[in-house]
């Protein structure tokens, strides 16, 4: 296993791409970590008169930053137009109600100016706030959906290959009937099982259930073969002969020696699952306004109409691209440090 | 061979009657009543309700239900859509034909794209043009389809004077003047409707097949026979399609079958934002409506459009590669 770990670093000074992409994930979470106070408003603090709001223009008197309020017209097609009012200054400062940055409060004469670093959305929320928000559900929910099926595959894969037979039989075709049922639709009627109006902790569980059937399977087939091979080694066939109980042989001595294996695979899928939330969220199925994940953020660029207007609200999509670009190239050069036949 | 795909073909029937068990059960577990918009309309009086409840069995218990909608399923009934009001075999026929064309298209495109470019990148191995198009790769595996549509379909709207894309247009699959056209003009209107959700396709499978073409190629050319057919004095182009790609695409085949899952899955998500009336579409509105034999059909679709996928990839190999027995 340390000889494994020496392998990865060993890719990754080689790889750059693959280091980048290790620090951009750790940056991306770390983001999410600290989101709240990252973020320069609560993801739902709205102000109707900011919707769709341009992303604010930073001006400098000197080095202080400073944005100036905005107010609206129409135009011709009754879209709203923001203008800056230049008479007005309102300055930018750290550690602003909690938040690391914002427009500052002056209790003398109060501002309607908003901080839009990426725009709004249609309620005049901060796209940045509800970015950063989203990213805790969107950035977790893979993980925490790839664990659970890797604790399903162990179980299930590992009893059908250490007990064979007629068990083996029966758990291998419920994998495959699971399988056989293309995602999106194994999606579509797992999601028809759960009622579509929970609390949001309920519907962050829900996914990471469904997420979680749809994933197990595969990996479990993987299992059931590594255990196969694994039984007949040496030391299995030594605790065997020594009257060790068959549930602490598997546990002990057959398990331990897939997780290395296990753990690149599981990696590698977890885009898989980020993707997958997101497209479920986007689609209306998955984590539901006023909760945030970056897929539902999306939803306002499904018309055509908004995004010719408010290209900004894509950038939800682009933070999901790095994410998951990320952790395509880690789970490369993890795949890479785990191949016995070096690289090809 | 007829022996061969008898068998699979059997083999598939205890598959599917899983699967039509699992997504029966999960159904089941899903609350809401696939009459609740009759029940709700006061023109439908109560007694139709009723009578449709006894036609379908949904005043029966779970498993007798299956067992009725099982029987007409082998009577060739599919049932019928409450939501389309027609029989789910003929929503599910117009859609799957979409469906179809947008999976052939796409998996075209990609294979005719992605197998060259893994070949050239094993023959250039290490120069710039193998680490361009790897790279070029792994960005196009990760952008999620439909981001990649959104994208296509943003570049569409703002940028008109751009050439092809900017003449795409969104959505559906033909334009409301369709029935107007001239064949050759229907087939041009289909083609550039199937522009964004084929290439959106095609990008998601490119990266995974550049990838294998260009691993097993490498494989390959070190192979013996390769060298033996270079001493023979063989031309590169004979040495490189005849002696070693034939070799090489066996793995490719392989992959058809799984590609052919993962297309499905993706023709779905890509259908619901480009509005492609596919089978994708199609299962989205019927778990929304509860639509249970539209639900119930569509996924037995996709399964045996999955089983099918595998089956066919298994004939190519056969026929690319002797020693391949079909048994």
């Amino acid at each position: 296993m340390n000889r494994r770990i020496d392998s990865f670093r060993q890719i990754l000074s080689r790889n750059r791409a693959a280091s980048a992409a290790l620090g951009m994930l750790i940056l991306l979470y770390l983001l999410a970590l600290f989101a709240p106070f990252l973020s320069p408003y609560d993801p739902d603090d709205e102000s109707r008169p900011h919707s769709w709001a341009t992303p604010s223009r930073i001006h400098f008197d000197g080095i202080r930053p400073y944005v100036h309020p905005v107010s609206f017209t129409f135009d011709d097609q009754a879209q709203r137009i923001y203008v800056e009012d230049t008479a007005v200054k309102a300055h930018l400062g750290l550690f602003v109600r909690g938040h690391l940055f914002g427009v500052v409060d002056d209790p003398a004469n109060p501002t309607t100016a908003r901080l839009y670093l990426l725009g709004a959305d249609s309620r005049g929320r901060d796209l940045l706030s509800r970015l950063l928000a989203g990213s805790r559900i969107s950035l977790t929910i893979g993980v925490v959906g790839v664990t659970i099926s890797t604790l399903i595959a162990l179980l299930i894969g590992g009893i059908a290959g250490f007990a064979g037979g007629r068990v083996d039989w029966v758990l291998m075709r419920i994998c495959e009937i699971v399988m056989l049922v293309p995602g999106f639709y194994l999606l579509m009627l797992l999601r028809a099982a759960l009622p579509l109006d929970w609390d949001s902790r309920v519907v962050y569980a829900s996914i990471v259930l469904i997420l979680s059937f749809i994933g197990w399977a595969g990996l479990a087939r993987i299992v059931r073969g590594l255990v196969l091979s694994i039984r007949e080694r040496d030391h299995v066939v030594a605790a065997r002969a020594l009257g060790v109980p068959p549930w602490r042989i598997l546990t002990r001595h057959v398990l331990p020696h897939t997780w290395g294996f296990l753990a690149v695979q599981a990696t590698l899928s977890i885009p898989g699952y980020i993707v997958a939330e997101s497209g479920l969220s986007l689609l209306g199925l998955g984590i539901q306004d006023p909760q945030t994940s970056w897929g539902n953020l999306l939803q306002e660029a499904m018309s055509i109409a908004e995004i010719r207007l408010h290209p900004w609200s894509l950038l939800p999509g682009l933070f999901l691209f790095f994410a998951v670009l990320s952790w395509n190239l880690v789970g490369d050069a993890l795949r890479d440090a785990f191949d016995p036949r070096g690289d090809e | 061979m007829i022996v061969f795909l008898l068998r699979r073909i059997a083999a598939m029937i205890p598959m599917l009657l899983g699967v039509s068990v699992l997504a029966f059960a999960l159904l089941q577990l899903s609350p809401g009543d696939p009459l609740a918009a009759q029940r709700s309309n006061p023109q439908v009086p109560e007694g139709l309700v009723r009578q449709i409840e006894r036609e379908y069995g949904f005043d029966k218990p779970v498993p007798q239900q299956y067992a009725m909608w099982l029987g007409n399923i082998l009577h060739g009934n599919l049932g019928y859509s409450f939501k389309y009001k027609r029989p789910v075999l003929d929503v599910l026929l117009e859609r799957l034909s979409a469906t179809l064309l947008l999976a052939l298209f796409s998996s075209g495109l990609a294979w005719f794209v992605a197998v060259p470019l893994g070949v050239w990148s094993a023959l250039r191995r290490g120069e710039w043009i193998d680490k361009t198009v790897s790279v070029v790769a792994f960005v196009g595996m990760s952008l999620p389809s439909f981001f990649l549509a959104l994208l296509l379909l943003y570049a569409a709207t703002t940028m008109p004077q751009l050439p092809l894309i900017g003449r795409i247009p969104i959505g559906g699959l033909t334009s409301p003047d369709y029935d107007s056209m001239g064949l050759f003009s229907r087939v041009v209107d289909v083609f550039l409707h199937l522009l964004v959700p084929g290439i959106v396709l095609a990008v998601g499978s490119l990266a995974g097949l550049q990838r294998v073409a260009r691993g097993s190629m490498l494989e390959v050319l070190r192979q013996p026979y390769v060298v033996a057919a270079r001493s023979r004095g063989l031309s590169e182009g004979a040495i490189l399609w005849r002696h070693a790609f034939r070799n090489a695409a066996n793995p490719l085949l392989t992959l058809l079958g799984f590609e052919f899952s993962a297309l499905l899955s993706g023709a779905a998500f890509t259908e619901v934002i480009t509005s492609w009336p596919g089978l994708g579409l199609v299962a989205l509105e019927a778990v929304r409506a509860k639509d249970l034999f539209l639900v119930m059909a569509t996924v037995l679709m996709g399964s045996l459009l999955l089983l099918l996928g595998n089956l066919l990839s298994d004939i190519l190999l056969a026929w690319n590669d002797p020693r391949v027995k079909l048994r």
